[in-house]
């Protein structure tokens, strides 16, 4: 059974004005829709086909030699957690456990933010930003190259932000900065970080 | 304080590189002003919007002069860092700017090349004489050449380059990519043909169809530039 694309967790207008209709169409219906596409057509009629999609991810990693499988389904992995970690006039601060466990590990949310930004720009080429939360509640910032997830390394992401230039360049074009800022002040939704907060450490 | 020493890339670029970058980094702008080094952002051979309808001039002024701008920008201050640190012997320091240099150095370097190795589309002519034969007898023909190396390129997973490249050692003509800004130098090759493949150098035109941006861009290559290089790296 070839695998489907959830839809979108809200209208592709409803990111405005932090991110645009525009780049959504594109993202979701161009980019996204592609790694399905493709991933689909390269496992057909293969064993690969009857796993759950982490299945596949993990499989086609291969233990650090990834096949040509593996870049199209981490992407699709890695976009369905992106579209879930944001929402409409998102941002604001988390609270509860989830707070606790950023100022135990980071010191302040402020610097967490800091050291979550640092991890987008320093990723040079195309890539992700990741948090990421051990069974003990301990949070670290971690940065992936290309399709690669923290996944691979049988770590829980709770949260994440796409640095492909494909991500902000119709908005905000070669200022990464700038669309990293608006990430986490304007988009996340800290509700949905927490709930898989918490799946991890429970 | 800058030492205003002359850092060449190539030593970042390991020992099989040295004689492929050293040729590379010595065609690059240079000037030390008041003592401190610095490399310089060359300017386009052709106006912004030269290079219409095939990469539109929002395209190129982003791409020179934002992108490439930083490359230099922010290799200049990784080497001044460096230097200070060499100076005060803090090794720890000059280890962790490494990939700064290597990875703005190498986004120096391939722009360098790149902006030249485009003409307007009047001025485009396709490659004859040694170069031409060359090509077709390592591809066939021009069209299974390009064809070849638009398929290799497109395959680039994230960001990176395609390269025709001169294999010093057997003067034998190669199609390699590189990712993110690693100098092909770096893979014992002499760059003469670079296509970027950067969502950055096509994303507003040609959105997500890397393989149209592929397709297009022959049009644009300045193969006189090519043949000069290809002249140059056999000498």
């Amino acid at each position: 059974m070839p695998f489907t694309l959830p839809p979108l967790p809200y209208a592709m207008d409803a990111l405005e004005p932090h991110m645009s209709k525009r780049t959504l169409e594109f993202h979701y219906g161009k980019h996204h829709q592609a790694y399905l596409d493709n991933m689909n057509k390269q496992i057909a009629g293969s064993e690969l086909e009857a796993k759950t999609l982490e299945g596949v991810v993990l499989s086609s990693w291969n233990n650090g030699s990834p096949t040509p499988v593996f870049n199209n389904a981490a992407q699709v992995w890695n976009h369905t957690f992106f579209w879930e970690n944001m929402k409409p006039n998102g941002g604001g601060a988390p609270s509860g456990k989830l707070a606790d466990a950023i100022n135990a590990s980071f010191g302040s949310l402020d610097e967490f933010k800091a050291q979550f930004k640092n991890a987008g720009a320093t990723q040079f080429g195309s890539g992700w930003a990741w948090l990421v939360a051990d069974k003990a509640g301990k949070l670290t910032v971690e940065k992936t190259p290309n399709a690669v997830t923290p996944l691979v390394e049988g770590k829980t992401p709770i949260l994440t932000m796409d640095v492909w230039e494909h991500a902000y360049y119709l908005d905000v074009q070669n200022r990464r900065p700038d669309y990293m800022n608006t990430f986490v002040e304007k988009l996340i939704d800290w509700e949905a970080v927490a709930k898989r907060f918490e799946v991890a450490t429970a | 304080m800058a030492s205003g020493r002359v850092i060449n890339l190539a030593r970042f670029l390991g020992r099989a590189a040295e004689p492929a970058a050293a040729a590379q980094s010595s065609a690059l702008q240079y000037s030390t002003v008041g003592g401190v080094a610095a490399y310089k952002l060359p300017d386009l051979p052709y106006d912004h919007s030269a290079l219409e309808p095939v990469i539109s001039g929002e395209i190129m002024e982003l791409h020179h002069k934002k992108h490439h701008a930083a490359y230099v920008t922010n290799l200049n201050k990784a080497l001044e860092e460096y230097a200070d640190a060499e100076s005060n012997k803090d090794l720890q320091k000059m280890i962790s700017l490494q990939s700064a240099i290597n990875f703005n150095g190498g986004g120096h370097i391939n722009h360098d090349i790149f902006w030249t190795n485009l003409c307007p589309e009047k001025d485009a002519a396709p490659p004859s004489g040694e170069l031409l034969a060359a090509i077709e007898a390592k591809w066939g023909s021009l069209d299974k050449f390009t064809a070849t190396f638009s398929a290799k390129t497109a395959a680039v997973q994230g960001s990176g380059w395609g390269w025709l490249g001169l294999n010093k050692e057997t003067k034998a003509l190669e199609i390699a990519t590189c990712a993110n800004q690693d100098p092909l130098a770096a893979k014992g090759l002499v760059p003469l043909l670079g296509i970027d493949v950067w969502e950055h150098a096509y994303y507003l035109q040609y959105k997500n169809v890397r393989p149209d941006y592929l397709k297009a861009i022959w049009k644009v290559v300045n193969w006189e530039n090519v043949a000069q290089r290809y002249k140059a790296a056999k000498a």
